[in-house]
């Protein structure tokens, strides 16, 4: 019975998140900037019951909850970084979906460009090596065997 | 053979070991960062008697539990006998907080399934519920007696994690001044 | 009966799958004639046999056999029948069937498309994929059987997620799989050459269309999943770096890369090695694809019902095969001698540019989505790493691509003089810049990154307009020499330029949708992006399971009255869950979205209205990729004619 019920819970729950109502938002901005702040953090904030999705388009309670408290926290004045403060001292930064740059992620923000500049130095070390020793030739006979294979091949096509 | 011809496979043999971790790992359970920590201040009023008041000032001087439950909650239902027998067989203190729910539905379950609470909060908006971090349900922290948040169990209690993890640090942190 | 009938299929497709990998890879290194001569005949039967077991769990969900568990918890008798079809790939076990058919699908067609091939080479190719099917039917049988059964029966299924009640469920899946899975082809080429030991030109031309073909399927199933997540979710977005689509995304990439550094080993006998890793890494993404999304290691939406036991049995595999591939290459990679030098700028250099770009965005998707766990792993922490990671560097990282994309076919193979392409190009980079400029003007209002956007539009458009006339300017009737040009020329023209489109249409979407969240009653009008929404009230209506309450919204421009939409807000009869159903007036320059959200009462209704300009420019784009590279492979030199295709270079 108890597994049941885990799991019952789980898919109501999940249910709710992923049940395509849209989230559709029904708050009033007297501040255009205001506005345009709001639908940005909502779609930056993770809702932290569902499997996969900003507060902005979940259906889930906590996930409209969040977002009336992101919207009550903006109509007082606050900045968006202390939102986002709020959020990561009650959540962990496991609520933002865009990771802060620190000393744990710094892997992530600068592995690509790091990675990049790698593969480049490889590559033109690569093509200074090839230039400077003779290129290896193919083989005679490889070679011969190569075009008698594709000579056949065009044959069958009637080129 | 070259070395670093050899340097793919280490890479993913790397990954596998990843992965392999990640298969016995809960990607979505948020550890609390609200351990070591004060308790959230909050003033909510209860839910059987609701003129009187319950607050974070009420965990001062004693170790107490503070329970998330709702009685639309399947997986509270579980835990719940297991929590009215340790209330009944020790003398540790079990707070409620009962997380947006229905109070006359709230005060039935109660009634039908035991009260292990000294005091049930009634946080129908869910206000207090995202102070302390809760984000499903049923969730239990476990205060001390400065009022410092010492563990939370995500998801309900069983008769291992009870006896287990959180009786010891309850029997530890009662020894503590 | 039936069921039973399926899942002995599936076993004897197994044995047959035994057969098909062990004499032929056996016989290949021993020499054997007559054992490599059985994986033909043993791929065949395999599929026939896996074909079968499909149709009998087809023909259970069309029976609404509830006492097989797949069935009942997947379908409905009120269900329409088109998706009680659709439903046996809805979930976990029978998508792993469809997985197994499609594999053997491409298997089939190998045994038909490759009498040119020399017998050893055509028996270790078959041997490999016989291994992969293997891996897969195993992994149903012991852990996810689709035929598994119910007793005693339940009176009625639990029916398929109205999500996916949808004509994209009906063929997103099945493009995806074509795709994925395609790549198994190119992937069991580079292992049956690692074995052989020969790793040539011919090799390259042989894998080629087959790459092509698959990165085609995967080009449009990915594109259907786009869409179908845009007209199904109700909030206009169409891709949200969800670890299942980076899961899809990531083969693309390297598939993309694949293609390109194929021409280059076929042309000119380089990059032989690199060609081989990348062969084996399209198809290693595919695999772990597969694990990511049906282990519960990472939080989807898409996730299949998640079982770390199964992720268990997926991640052996996995290590087996990726692993087993990437020692043969440690071992083989030393022997692999490429030909041919090309000095610093060369077309050989910039197709090198290009995999290296997409290497490492495939990399950064790879590393976006598992650093969380990397830093749960090690205690760190947990973080999230969404949409505004990938978006950042995705468009860093894609854009000196974009700009080089139009240098590269303009380029010479082995040397390219650095004046020579400045002459080429000096007056389409002036007329880039120009229109960039230009736009400015014309739009209005402008940000630097749209105009830049612009300006790479008519630099790749106008680079491929400017390639094809290069082809033809010798010519004495330019017109009549167009259709001297190969296909594999037109095929790049088309995909290049659907690069451009599908970059246009994201970036416009981005910058320049409006919406509005709004309530309104009977009679309400919004005003938006220039048109008029008129909310004239909902009404009831009934579906074949479901019923709905429909919106009338009448669109005019100015005093002309457009079109009528009507989205739906419909609460499904057996898992009750509520879901929004949009409408949507589409069309190449702007789509028009609408959603009911909830009633609030006397009528009213909060609704959600879009604007989306271009939005359609974005699968447009990909359709025009993929039929760049459908083109591509239609070329003369991958055809075999039938009548005398029955020469073997070995002798039999």
């Amino acid at each position: 019975m108890k597994q049941i019920h885990k799991i019952l819970t789980v898919i109501l729950l999940s249910l709710t998140c992923l049940n395509s109502l849209a989230a559709i938002n029904i708050y009033q901005f007297d501040d255009p900037v205001k506005k345009e702040r709001f639908y940005k953090l909502i779609d930056e904030l993770r809702c932290t019951v569902c499997q996969n999705q900003t507060i902005a388009a979940s259906n889930a309670g906590l996930a409209k909850d969040l977002r009336n408290k992101v919207y009550t926290m903006i109509q007082q004045g606050k900045t968006d970084e202390e939102i986002k403060t709020f959020m990561v001292e009650r959540f962990t930064d496991f609520i933002l979906y865009k990771p802060p740059v620190n000393n744990t992620t710094f892997l992530l923000w600068a592995g690509p460009v790091i990675l990049m500049c790698i593969a480049f130095i490889f590559l033109l070390v690569n093509i200074r090596k090839r230039i400077s020793n003779p290129a290896v030739e193919v083989d005679e006979l490889e070679h011969e065997r190569i075009q008698t294979l594709l000579a056949h091949e065009k044959e069958n096509n009637n080129d | 053979m070259k070395l670093r011809a050899l340097l793919p496979l280490i890479g993913f043999l790397a990954l596998v070991v990843l992965l392999a971790y990640g298969l016995t790992n809960d990607p979505k359970k948020i550890p609390s960062p609200l351990i070591g920590k004060a308790a959230p201040q909050f003033e909510l009023p209860t839910v059987l008697r609701p003129g009187k008041k319950i607050s974070n000032k009420d965990f001062q001087g004693k170790v107490a539990l503070f329970n998330v439950w709702a009685s639309w909650c399947g997986a509270c239902r579980d835990e719940h006998p297991i929590l009215v027998k340790y209330a009944r067989q020790h003398k540790t203190t079990i707070y409620g907080l009962n997380y947006k729910d229905q109070r006359s539905e709230a005060i039935r379950w109660l009634k039908v399934f035991g009260n292990p609470y000294i005091a049930s909060a009634y946080d129908v908006i869910g206000n207090t519920g995202i102070d302390w971090g809760v984000y499903g349900v049923p969730e239990t922290f476990l205060v001390d007696k400065k009022g410092i948040i010492r563990f939370k169990q995500i998801g309900p209690i069983t008769e291992k994690i009870l006896y287990k993890e959180i009786h010891p640090l309850i029997q530890k942190l009662e020894k503590e001044s | 009966m039936i069921p039973e009938l399926g899942h002995f299929a599936l076993i004897l497709a197994l044995c047959l799958a035994i057969a098909q990998a062990f004499f032929p890879l056996a016989g290949a290194q021993l020499n054997k004639t007559r054992w490599m001569a059985v994986a033909k005949p043993a791929a065949r039967g395999q599929f026939i046999f896996l074909l079968i077991s499909f149709v009998c769990l087809t023909t259970s969900f069309i029976q609404n056999d509830f006492s097989v568990i797949y069935v009942a918890k997947n379908s409905n008798s009120l269900l329409p029948i088109q998706y009680q079809i659709s439903a046996v790939w809805g979930s976990h076990e029978g998508s792993l069937l469809l997985w197994a058919l499609i594999l053997g699908i491409w298997t089939l067609a190998v045994t038909l498309f490759s009498r040119h091939l020399p017998q050893a080479m055509v028996a270790r190719v078959l041997g490999v994929m016989g291994l992969i099917s293997i891996g897969f039917m195993l992994f149903m049988l012991f852990t996810s059987n689709p035929f598994d059964r119910l007793l005693p029966a339940a009176a009625e299924g639990r029916d398929l997620n109205p999500l996916l009640q949808d004509f994209g469920l009906i063929i997103h899946p099945p493009m995806l799989y074509m795709g994925y899975v395609g790549f198994s082809v190119a992937f069991s080429f580079a292992i049956a050459a690692l074995l052989g030991g020969q790793l040539d030109s011919a090799w390259a031309r042989w894998s080629r269309p087959w790459t092509t073909m698959a990165w085609c399927f995967l080009t449009v199933g990915i594109a259907l999943g786009s869409w179908w997540a845009y007209y199904e979710l109700g909030w206009g977005g169409w891709w949200f770096w969800d670890p299942v689509e980076n899961a899809s995304f990531m083969p693309w990439l390297i598939g993309t890369a694949l293609m390109h550094s194929l021409a280059v080993t076929e042309k000119r006998g380089s990059f032989k090695s690199w060609t081989v890793m990348l062969a084996i890494l399209a198809f290693s993404l595919s695999l772990l694809g597969t694990f990511l999304v049906r282990s519960g290691v990472v939080t989807s939406v898409h996730a299949f019902a998640s079982d770390p036991t199964r992720g268990v049995f997926i991640l052996a595999f996995l290590a087996v095969v990726i692993g087993g591939s990437l020692l043969l290459y440690a071992f083989k990679a030393g022997n692999i001698k490429s030909a041919g030098r090309f000095s610093l700028l060369s077309r050989e250099t910039l197709l090198l540019t290009n995999n290296i770009i997409l290497v490492v965005v495939c990399a950064t998707v790879l590393l976006g989505t598992l650093y969380p766990l990397v830093l749960d792993a090690m205690g760190a922490g947990k973080i999230s790493v969404g949409t505004p990671y990938f978006n950042f560097m995705f468009s860093i990282l894609m854009l000196p691509l974009v700009f080089l994309l139009a240098l590269g076919p303009l380029s010479r193979w082995k040397k390219q003089s650095l004046s020579g392409l400045f002459d080429s190009v000096k007056i389409l980079f002036a007329v880039s810049i120009l229109s960039g400029i230009a736009s400015y003007f014309i739009l209005g209002t402008i940000s630097w990154p749209v105009a830049m956007v612009i300006a790479l539009f008519t630099w790749i458009v106008g680079s491929s307009f400017l390639n094809l006339y290069k082809r033809v300017q010798n010519k004495p009737d330019k017109l009549a020499a167009l259709s001297t040009v190969s296909l594999s020329f037109y095929g790049m023209f088309f995909a290049h330029i659907g690069v451009a489109v599908f970059m246009m249409g994201v970036t416009f979407t981005s910058h320049y949708s409006e919406e509005k969240d709004i309530r309104m009653k009977p009679g309400d009008t919004l005003d938006l992006a220039g048109y008029s929404f008129q909310f004239k009230g909902a009404k009831e209506v009934m579906g074949p399971n479901y019923r709905a309450q429909e919106g009338t919204i009448v669109i005019s421009q100015g005093n002309q009255e457009l079109t009528t939409l009507k989205p739906q807000k419909r609460l499904y009869l057996v898992q009750r869950s509520p879901m929004t159903e949009a409408a949507i007036d589409p069309s190449l320059s702007r789509d028009l979205f609408i959603a009911m959200g909830e009633p609030l009462g006397k009528g009213e209704w909060s609704i959600r209205i879009q604007y989306k300009p271009l939005i359609r420019w974005i699968w447009l784009g990909t359709l025009i990729m993929a039929f760049g590279g459908l083109l591509a492979l239609s070329d003369k030199r991958y055809r075999t004619k039938r009548k005398n295709s029955e020469t073997q270079v070995n002798p039999a």
